[in-house]
Order: structure tokens, then sequence, then C-alpha cells
């Protein structure tokens, strides 16, 4: 846990708006959304009327007032863990919130333009955004182009570019633009947008219950009502084995009694923080700069077999880079990184600027001593596919330096009459079998050799898939590049599969593929023609610079647009399912404890000898101080625990990327066996504590 | 215990093992249509039947019209056999005269006999016919047990199959049950049976005199043919009333030996196709040793109860209530097989076991008849705790929780705890208010813990379909034959109905294929946690009531107090 996540964890601010929350959250409607808890309550009202008519029959019993007592905190707690858990999403969004307050937006109209304060903008607004505007809401540019300061929402301090058209103009409310002007058209309704939607998921208003956790709260109140049965089924046990043991009916079990029996027995433990469960993993997807749309998806995360990961970006850095100088036969090496050198200092891309850098890394050469000779630059163009370099040399005789792919290469030497050495053929047949991408170097009509690039595979991505494929996750990789290239990356970078030469129209079909497979996807995007498969994938993630459309046919929103990401969300979705289950066999597991506190307590004097003491005594294993101090044990540990484990459910059980099975053993040994031992121990050191002070 | 007890349990437990895939692997051919070797002997009048019933065995139907044509068979099997003992004296086959049979009691026992329970509220060889005793109870003891095979075919046909609605036809899995499972099977068992001197005739019962001089009452009648079926069929009703106890049900340890024998058989080798069916017989397998470790557990400790010194009589073991040609072993290991496998049927008194034995009795009972349970219906109801331990347990693979591929979700659950709280509901609830009413106390036998312990076996019995008794409660009163007999219907069909829910819904998912990420329940991790499952959230429930009857009697025992 890190500084700042205990920080926010304890933050007093939190705190105290937490504990006046638990108390708001004791209205019965809000109560009865959580049916475990919901019967607590009852409990608790059922057992203070007992404790105030008592006091008004004379008959005060303090022990029924300190069951009361500590029923009401079970509810409190339950309560508090919920709200903190609120709390915490809601000083998150707080933040976010407060950019936008202030803002107001300049709309067109016609041509004029009028301020109007953010809220009233309405879908399809348009508004002039300058250099030092914040952009007023969500949108997309429909005009120019700027860069834009995005740190508000997604901490990244780098500027990022959106301008009209293609595939980054989409534009977030909150965010600054910092140089040049844009038009953007708004794309949602005020109070609809994306930080609003965002908002409102993680301050719980608009949280809706997730499949899973409908199915766990049907189970939790199933054995709620289970254990109801055999709660109230008792008395008549009771009175039965009262009359035979020829005691009197007086000495049946008294309302409070039952109901401490029937807290202890439900799974309130697991029933009090099954929400809090929920919110944060919101929160702990939102600190990761991704916002789910609904809780839905980050359930589904964990469910994910099969992620479709985009290679650029994903798996390898963005572009290929030099790696290998080639030369031809009766070249060195360095002659041929200078010529390489040469031809590229007027190539911008990122390929080219590889070259120079190689060039530089491995020779030392500089680009400034060029620059003083006498040289006419060519750069790349999309006929001749080359790019390069005349140099005047002393006699004025023109070197034509030329670097290409190598068909280019070849016509250009063909064109002076030179020929294509077997041996460069071969390499460069052999480089492009490898998946590395050849350019050939010439100079006049002479091959001078041949520049690798390659894609660089992301550092540890390897073993980030090795992971995966230990969590029985399979990961295909897409790429417009040719079956050869592809294999060879896919190869390099330890990924299951591949799709080359992929159409946005091929990731579909793969998709449902996969999905008629019975398997579940999982993949990112960015571009409008990724909006399809985006909507039919399971886990669709859009990257925040991302289209509208991509924005909107996803169920997550990256906000970083870090494709890497994916993974993240998957292992946040497997650690809230395996929170959730480990405190449901937490829960359960502590019943077998608190029967053999209760029971004997309660039944201490049934076919009791002269001594007083029952035969079902015998069941009293941990050898509680007596029968009151072992029903308060009982309950105040079923209380105590809710509190406890709140960091647990916020945080999340520990999670390591391996397989079921391993993971299984692991949180059955800490949460099942856990479960069973750790309400021995808690109740016997509570009972010690109370008789002590009696 | 002799070397020679012991002996005979380890062949047991290894005859069982070993039969179980032979069986199986049959009976799992006789549900896919493959050819196998009783279809030239059955095979036409199969064809007959679905001619006469105008019935297309292929055309296979969903959940509800599954459940629907099963709920419609039961009711008119009720009716009839409701009817026939209302009007016995006017009926056939009645040599001795008996009287029609009161209303509540016909009731009780029509219901008792439809749901596999053959819980008799009435001594058979004075209040039945043999009209009733064939045409309505015999064919009860085939259609019952055909009818809960029928269900877990139709469970697994869900879970295997995907993207369908289809469970397949209910019809034909019951003549198919019937006619190639059921009926060879008891021809077998009732040759053997036979041959070590069960009666099988029509003749009235005889008077004799014995050698005292005194005059004696013989029963005769159709037995062997019945008792086959009753023990193979886990019907477990007796066609005498001291049921498998009396020597012309049960003459000799060998008759004995096989008569338990039947008991499990069929359970036992349903486990075997449910594997085949799932396409891994090591899911099979695995819930094969869940349920023998669960038989084994309970057997040891009703062994150890049995054979441990009971400190008010002073001496080793108690044969009150046992037959001598048994003795112990045999008849604690009847005990435990009838109640693990909701038969019923008896071989010695319950109400005299030890209180561990006694309690193992209900225990088993109280998980809900699953360990090999009844037919289909003891694999069906394991299937209800499979669900409940995948989706508790699953979870903590950070996966939505599956079973064979199958995504377990709000249905599903909601559905097993209805089945589990039917069976929970009947025992508690009819238990208090037998404990709390006239009525019900004043049919007990026995004083103090002992009296609770017979009326909590008796609603357990019902609810388990069971059917066998503590024996200490006259239960052929108007409360008892009327709770017990709701009992049984809500034990049967509310878990029936849910369990085919279940399985209609996850016909229709698709399945996800296996990897390392999924929860795998074909291990022994598995095995164990759903043990703990059963013994939480099955057995914990009724703790306080235990504790309140047969615990509490175990303690006193050992202070020197009995009731």
């Amino acid at each position: 846990m890190s500084t700042r996540q205990i920080n926010s964890l304890f933050n007093k601010k939190i705190l105290l708006q937490a504990t006046k929350d638990s108390f708001t959250k004791l209205n019965p409607i809000i109560l009865i959304k959580n049916p475990v808890i919901f019967m607590v309550g009852i409990g608790s009202v059922l057992t203070t009327i007992a404790v105030i008519s008592g006091i008004f029959s004379g008959n005060f019993s303090g022990f029924n007032l300190q069951i009361a007592i500590w029923l009401w905190f079970t509810v409190l707690f339950a309560n508090f863990s919920e709200a903190i858990a609120e709390g915490r999403g809601k000083a998150q969004a707080d933040s976010l919130r407060k950019s936008r307050i202030q803002t107001m937006a300049r709309r067109l109209v016609g041509d004029k333009e009028e301020m109007v304060a953010a809220p009233e903008l309405r879908r399809g607004d348009v508004v002039i955004c300058d250099a030092g505007d914040v952009i007023p809401s969500d949108g997309e540019v429909v005009e120019g182009i700027a860069s834009v300061d995005e740190s508000a929402i997604t901490g990244e301090s780098a500027p990022v570019i959106r301008e009209s058209g293609g595939d980054r103009s989409a534009v977030t409310g909150g965010t600054k633009v910092i140089s040049d002007r844009i038009l953007v058209k708004i794309t949602s309704e005020p109070g609809d947008n994306f930080i609003d939607r965002m908002i409102a998921l993680v301050e719980g208003a608009k949280r809706q219950k997730t499949p899973n956790e409908i199915a766990l709260s049907i189970l939790l109140a199933g054995l709620s009502i289970i254990f109801l049965l055999a709660v109230v089924t008792l008395p008549a046990f009771f009175g039965y084995s009262l009359s035979a043991s020829g005691l009197p009916m007086s000495q049946n079990l008294t309302i409070p009694v039952l109901i401490a029996l029937l807290v202890c027995l439900i799974p309130t433990t697991i029933g009090g923080l099954l929400s809090a469960i929920g919110i944060s993993g919101m929160d702990r997807l939102l600190q990761r700069n991704i916002i789910a749309t609904s809780g839905k998806a980050i359930e589904a995360a964990g469910d994910v077999d099969v992620l479709l990961l985009d290679k650029t970006g994903t798996i390898t850095l963005g572009n290929r880079m030099a790696t290998n100088f080639f030369p031809a036969d009766g070249i060195s090496e360095s002659d041929l990184a200078h010529a390489a050198q040469l031809s590229s200092l007027s190539d911008e891309t990122p390929e080219g600027r590889s070259i120079v850098i190689l060039a530089k890394e491995k020779f030392d050469f500089r680009g400034k001593e060029i620059h003083q000779k006498n040289a006419v630059f060519i750069p790349f163009t999309a006929q001749s596919k080359m790019s390069g370099v005349n140099l005047t040399d002393a006699k004025g005789i023109v070197h034509q330096i030329r670097k290409g792919s190598s068909e280019a290469i070849r016509s250009f030497i063909l064109n002076g009459n030179g020929f294509f050495p077997k041996k460069m053929e071969e390499k460069v047949a052999e480089l492009a079998r490898m998946g590395a991408t050849p350019l050939v170097v010439a100079e006049d009509n002479k091959v001078l050799g041949i520049i690798q690039l390659k894609d660089i595979v992301k550092g540890g991505i390897k073993q980030r898939f090795a992971q995966l494929r230990t969590m029985g996750i399979r990961t295909v990789m897409i790429t417009g590049d040719n079956a050869l290239t592809a294999a060879a990356i896919a190869a390099e970078a330890g990924v299951d599969d591949f799709m080359a030469e992929a159409t946005p129209e091929d990731k579909l079909r793969r998709i449902r593929l996969e999905q008629t497979n019975g398997h579940l996807v999982g993949m990112i995007g960015d571009g409008t023609n990724d909006a399809p498969a985006l909507a039919q994938a399971d886990i669709g993630i859009a990257m925040n610079s991302g289209t509208q459309a991509a924005r909107e046919a996803g169920n997550m929103v990256d906000l970083d647009s870090n494709p890497t990401k994916l993974i993240e969300v998957v292992e946040v979705g497997k650690q809230l399912l395996m929170t959730r289950g480990a405190l449901t066999t937490f829960s359960i597991a502590n019943d077998v404890a608190k029967y053999f506190a209760i029971i004997p307590a309660i039944a201490v004097s049934l076919y009791a000898g002269k001594d007083g003491i029952g035969p079902l005594s015998a069941l009293n294993v941990m050898n509680l101080g007596s029968p009151e101090s072992a029903i308060l044990s009982a309950v105040i540990f079923n209380a105590l625990i809710i509190i406890l484990l709140v960091p647990l459910a916020l945080k999340g059980v520990a999670y390591r990327p391996v397989s079921a099975n391993t993971a299984l053993i692991r949180n059955l040994v800490i949460y099942g066996f856990g479960g069973i031992i750790a309400p021995f121990v808690g109740i016997k050191i509570i009972d010690l504590i109370i008789n002590l002070f009696a | 215990m002799t070397t020679l007890d012991i002996i005979q349990v380890l062949l047991f437990i290894a005859l069982l093992i070993g039969l179980t895939p032979v069986l199986g692997k049959y009976m799992y051919k006789v549900f896919t249509g493959e050819k196998q070797f009783m279809h030239p002997v059955f095979g036409w009048l199969e064809k007959l039947i679905y001619k006469f019933i105008k019935v297309n065995p292929d055309e296979e139907s969903n959940w509800k019209s599954y459940t629907f044509g099963l709920l419609l068979f039961n009711l008119v099997g009720f009716i009839f056999v409701f009817l026939i003992q209302l009007f016995q004296a006017q009926l056939p086959l009645n040599p001795a005269n008996l009287p029609n049979v009161s209303w509540h009691s016909a009731f009780n026992t029509a219901v008792s006999f439809m749901t596999n329970t053959n819980w008799q509220g009435y001594a058979g060889e004075t209040t039945l016919s043999y009209f009733v005793q064939m045409i309505g109870l015999a064919v009860q003891n085939f259609v019952s047990a055909a009818t809960g095979i029928a269900v877990i075919i139709a469970v697994l046909r869900g879970v295997s199959r995907k993207n369908t609605d289809k469970l397949g036809n209910f019809w034909s899995d019951l003549t198919r049950s019937t006619l190639y499972i059921l009926l060879p099977l008891s021809i077998l068992f009732a040759v053997v049976l036979v041959g070590q001197g069960v009666v099988q005739n029509f003749n009235a019962n005889e008077t004799v005199q014995t050698l005292q001089g005194a005059e004696q009452v013989l029963p005769m009648g159709p037995a062997a043919s019945q008792i086959a079926i009753k023990q193979l069929g886990t019907n477990g009703g007796g066609f005498f009333n001291t049921n498998s106890s009396h020597p012309f049900e049960n003459p000799t340890p060998f008759s004995n030996f096989w008569e338990m024998f039947a008991i499990l058989l069929i359970s036992a080798a349903l486990t075997y196709t449910y594997g085949k069916m799932v396409g891994s017989t090591r899911q099979g397998w695995t819930i094969f040793s869940v349920m023998m470790l669960l038989f084994v557990t309970g057997l040891a400790i009703s062994l150890y109860g049995e054979y441990s010194t009971n400190p008010v009589f002073g001496h080793i073991s108690s044969m009150e209530g046992k037959e001598t040609r048994f003795g112990i072993t045999n008849s604690v290991m009847w005990s435990t097989s009838t109640t693990a496998a909701s038969n019923g049927s008896v071989n010695s008194m319950h109400d005299s076991l030890s209180p561990l034995a006694g309690m193992v009795a209900i225990v088993n009972m109280m998980l809900g008849e699953i360990i090999f349970g009844g037919v289909g219906a003891g694999l069906y109801g394991m299937f209800v705790f499979v669900i409940l331990t995948v989706f508790i347990a699953g979870l903590m693979v950070g996966r939505t929780p599956e079973y064979m591929g199958k995504k377990v979700g709000a249905f599903e659950v909601q559905m097993a705890i209805i089945a589990n709280l039917s069976t929970s509901f009947v025992i508690l609830i009819f238990t208090a208010w037998a404990a709390v009413s006239s009525y019900g106390l004043s049919s007990l036998n026995n004083a103090g813990p002992h009296g609770f312990s017979e009326i909590l076996y008796a609603f357990t019995s019902a609810a388990g379909n069971n059917g066998s008794a503590f024996a200490g409660l006259n239960a052929n009163t108007l409360f008892y034959n009327l709770t017990l007999g709701i009992g049984m219907l809500i034990g049967r069909f509310g878990v029936i109905i849910p369990v085919l829910a279940i399985a209609g819904s996850l016909a229709g998912k698709n399945i996800t294929p296996n990897s390392a990420g999924t929860f795998r329940t074909d291990t022994w991790l598995f095995a164990g946690l759903l043990i703990a499952v059963i013994l939480i959230v099955g057995g914990l429930t009724y703790f306080p009531a235990l504790s309140l009857g047969p615990i509490i009697e175990h303690l006193l025992m050992n202070s020197g107090i009995t009731f």
C-alpha cells in the first residue's frame, strides 16, 4: 500500500463524513437494499424494544442492553464501510469537478460568439477555444489543430495534439488548450459528459449492482433465510428440551439471545462489505486513470480470457528502429553507416531518425560535419520511396547517395547501369523473413549495404504475457504487417497468436469467432473503425485520445491512452472478484466457531445434574467464561470483524498473476482456514477481556 | 469388530468401486441411444410403448415442458395409488379381505411411493392388498426411481450441451430407465433372492402351529420381486412391516449383503454416467470420491458408536433391535447405506442405535440425501451443492464462477438456494410444529432427547425422501400422515423443479473452454471444498437441532443416563 493510499484511507475529512453517513444510511429505505444488514437492523430494533420494555416492567437487563448496542454497531459498521468507499471515490471526483465549476464557454451562434456558462451547453453547440481556454465539455474538434493539456484528468503533464478529422478529434471537458485555436462541437448533454458520469459512478449515486453482485446477494439472502429458519424453530426445540429436563418454560430463549444467534450466523461480514468492495473496484480503476462506464465492465474484465492487442504501442515501441548495418562485399561497416546517415538526414520520420542515431552510437558520426559540405538533400516522397543526398565533391562530381526499400533502390541502380548483388538480395529476403524491414543504401550505381529496421519489443512484455498465460489468458497480436513479419514479432514477444494484415472487419470477425467458441474478449482501440469491434468485445477500452465514436462504443475509457492498460484492467477485475469470494468464504467459515460459542451457552441448563451444568457444556471448546460473556463475545467479534476488514475490502486481496489453482489454494488457506480459526481466537480474547472487567 | 467384519466392509466398498464404471457406462449408452445388449431384448417393447403413448422419442423439449411432463406423470400416479387404496376392498387380489384404507393414510402412502420415499405409516401385510402392493406400489417403485434417473440425465444434458433449450424427452428417458436399467437389474436381483429363500407367491397368509403349540400367522405374497426394486430403486418400502429384518424378506447374510449392495449400486454407477455425459470421467470420479468419503466417515462413526462400551449397561455393544443372523457390522452398514442413499429400508431397529450411529443416520439424511442418495436424486442433490461450491469458492480464482465452462449466475444460485431451502423448511418447521403441539407429542414412544430425535428423524426422513423411521414414533395419525406427506412432496419437487430450471438455464449458455484460469472441478481440492460446503452450508443449519437431540443424548449416555 502506498503512502498516498494510506493517507486517503485515513483522511480525517473522509472519516468524519463516512461516520455521519453511517447514521443517515440507517434509513430503512436505504438499508433494505442490503437484505443481510437489514435483517440485523430489524434485530437491533427488536432487541432495543426488549431492553426498553424491560426497563418499564422493572427487570432491566444489562446483558440485553449490551447486545442491543453491539447489534447497532454491526449495522453502523456495515454502513461505515460503504460510506468510506463512497467517500474516497467522492474525494477523487471532487478534485476533478473543481476544474469545471467556473468554466465559461464561447458559444458560436451563427457568426457571433456569446459567453455562456459551461453547464448550459447542449449537444451540438459549437464553441471556440483559444490558447489558454478550458474546454467546457466533451466534444469533437471540427476545425483546427491545437495542443491540449489533459493533465487535469490524466495526470500526464505532456500536452497532446487534438485535431479535426481523424482519430485524434475527441476532447474532454476540463482540459486546457495550450496553443492554437480549435472549434469544438459539444457531444454530451449537460450533466452527462464523461467526468459527470464518472463522478456519478464513483460516488455510487448511479451504481447498479453487477450480475455477480446480484448472484452473491441472492446467495447471502438465501443463507440468511436458512439460518432464520434454524433460529425461529429453536425455541420450539428448546421448549421441548426444557420440559424434558423438568425446567420451567420461562427459561426458554429470549428474543435478544435468539437475535444474537441469528446475527452471528447470517453472513454479516460479506453482507456488510459487499458494496464497499464493488465501489473500491471502480476506485482502483480510477487510480489507474481508467473510467469504466459500468461496474459490470470491471467484473467482465476478470472473466476475459482472450486479449486482442495492437502490436504498435502495446507490444512494440511506437516505431521501427534501425538496429544493424549489413555492408556489401568490399564496403566497411563504417562507410555504410556514414552513407546511411547522410541519406537519412533529410528523413524526418522516426525510422530515419533512428538510423542517424544508430550511426552516431556505433561510429560517433555527427550530422554537423556533413552540413558544411556542399550537399543537396532529397527528401522522401511517396513516388520515389527513397530519401538521400547529392554531394558535390572537390572535383565537382556529384555523388548520389540513396536509401529506400529494396525495390526502389533496385530500379535506382539499374537506371545507373549498376547491378544488385545476389548476396544482398539474399540478405534482404532473410531479414524480411525474420520480421525485420530491410532498407538498402546505395551510392550512384553501387549497393553499399543494408540497414536493418526492427520493431523493438517493449521491455518486460514477454514476462507479462507469460504471466497472462499462467492466468489462463490468451493474447492475440493484431498488426497490419504481413504474415512473415508478424510471426517473427509474435515469437519474440511471446504472444499466443497473431493476426497479420488485419483490417477492422477482420478484428470484428475474430472477436465474434472467439465469442462463439465461448471466450470472453478484451480489446483496446482508438479509431473510428475500431468502434464496431470495441462494441462487440466483452471489454472494449477506448483510448481517451481516440474518436468520440470509439469512446462511446467501448465500456471503458483509458485517460492515459496507454494500450498496455488492458492488462491492468484485467487484473483489477480479477482482484475484485477474488476479494468478494475470499470474504464470502471467510464469512461462512466463521459460523463454525460461533456455533461452538453460542450453543453450549444457551443450553447450559438443559438436562443439568446437581451442579447445574448440562452435558452440552462439553461443546464449550473455547472454555468461555460464562454463557452471557460467550454470547456477547460472539456478537462483538461479529461486529468488530466488519470494521477490521474494511481496509481489505477497499484495497482488495493481494493479487498475484498465478494460475487459478494456485490462487485458489492461497485464498483458501488464508480466508477459508483463517475464517475457521480466526473467530475461535477472536471470541476467546474478547471473552477474556469481558471477564476481566466483569 | 472381527477380521471378517473388516473384510466384509472392504469387499463391499471394493465391489462398489469395481461395478460403478461397468453399470455407469451401460447407463450412458442407454441414454445416448447407443446400441447395447439389452436392445434386442426390450427394444420392441420400447417402440411399442412409444406407439401406445404417441410419443416421438427424438422430439426433445425445453426444461419447462420436461418438468410439466414429469409433474403430470407423477400426479396421475399419485391419484391412481390414492384411489386404489380407498377402494381396495372392492378390488381383486385381496385374499386376506383387508378393509379400505383411511384417506389420510392413503394420501401419505400415495405421496410416499410417488416421491420415491416409501415412508410407511402402516404395516404392509395387515393393511394393503396384493393388488395395491403390486399394481400400485411396485409400479411406483419402478417409475419413481425412473423419474429420479430421468431428472439427472436431463440435468447432465443441460450441463454438457450449449446454446440450446432442449433437455431431452421425459417419456423416453422414463421408458428407457425402466426397461433397460431397473427391470433387468430387478429380475437379476429377484432371482438371486428367491434362491436365498425370499417368498414369491400369491397365497393368503398361512396359519401354522409352532413347536410350543401356539398358532402363528406366516405372511405370504409376491415379496422377492418387490424387494429387488425397493432396494435397487432406493425406494425402501418393505413388503412386510419389519422390512428387511423379516426373515422372508431377508433370510441369510448373503441376501443381506446382496440387498445392501443393491441400495448403493445404481446411485454410485450414475456418477460414472455423469462423467461420461460431461465428457470427463474424472469429474464423475470426483463426485464419487466425495460421496464415498462421506459414506466411509459416517460408517466409521457409526461402527465406533456401536462397538464402544455403553456405560449404562457396561457391556461392549448392544444387540438390542438387531437381528442375530446379521450382527452389529451388517446392521450398521445397512443403517448407514440406507440413510446415505435415501432408501429407507431397514434390517434393524434404528430407534435402538447408539446415539452416535443414530446421529449419523439423521445427518446422512439432513445433508440432503446426497451420499450416493436416491437413484438420480442423490446426484442431482449433489449437483445443487456443486453449484453452490462453485459459486462460493469459484470467485476466489478471480473469475465469474463457472461449472463445466458454464457461467453460474444469479438464476442458478437462486434455484440452488430454493432447493436447499425446501429441505431445511420441512425439517425445521415441521419438527418445531410437532415439538410444540399435543398431536405431535402424543405419538412419542420415548422421553427426553431421544423422543426429540424420533420427531426430528421422521421429518428429516420425509424431507430427504428416505422413508426409514426411528420407529419409536406412531406416525399413522392424521397429523403425521398429512405433515409427512406434504414434507415428502416439498422435499421431492422442491428440489426437482429448481434443479431442472438450473439445467434449462445452463443448456442455453455457451461453454468457456478450459484454461489455466479455469476453476477446476475434478481435483481433490474441489472434492475437499465440496465436502466443506456440504457440511457447513448443508449441515450446520441443523447443529442446534442435533445438539438438543442425539448429541446431548450421547453426552448424557456417557454420564450414565439413557431414555
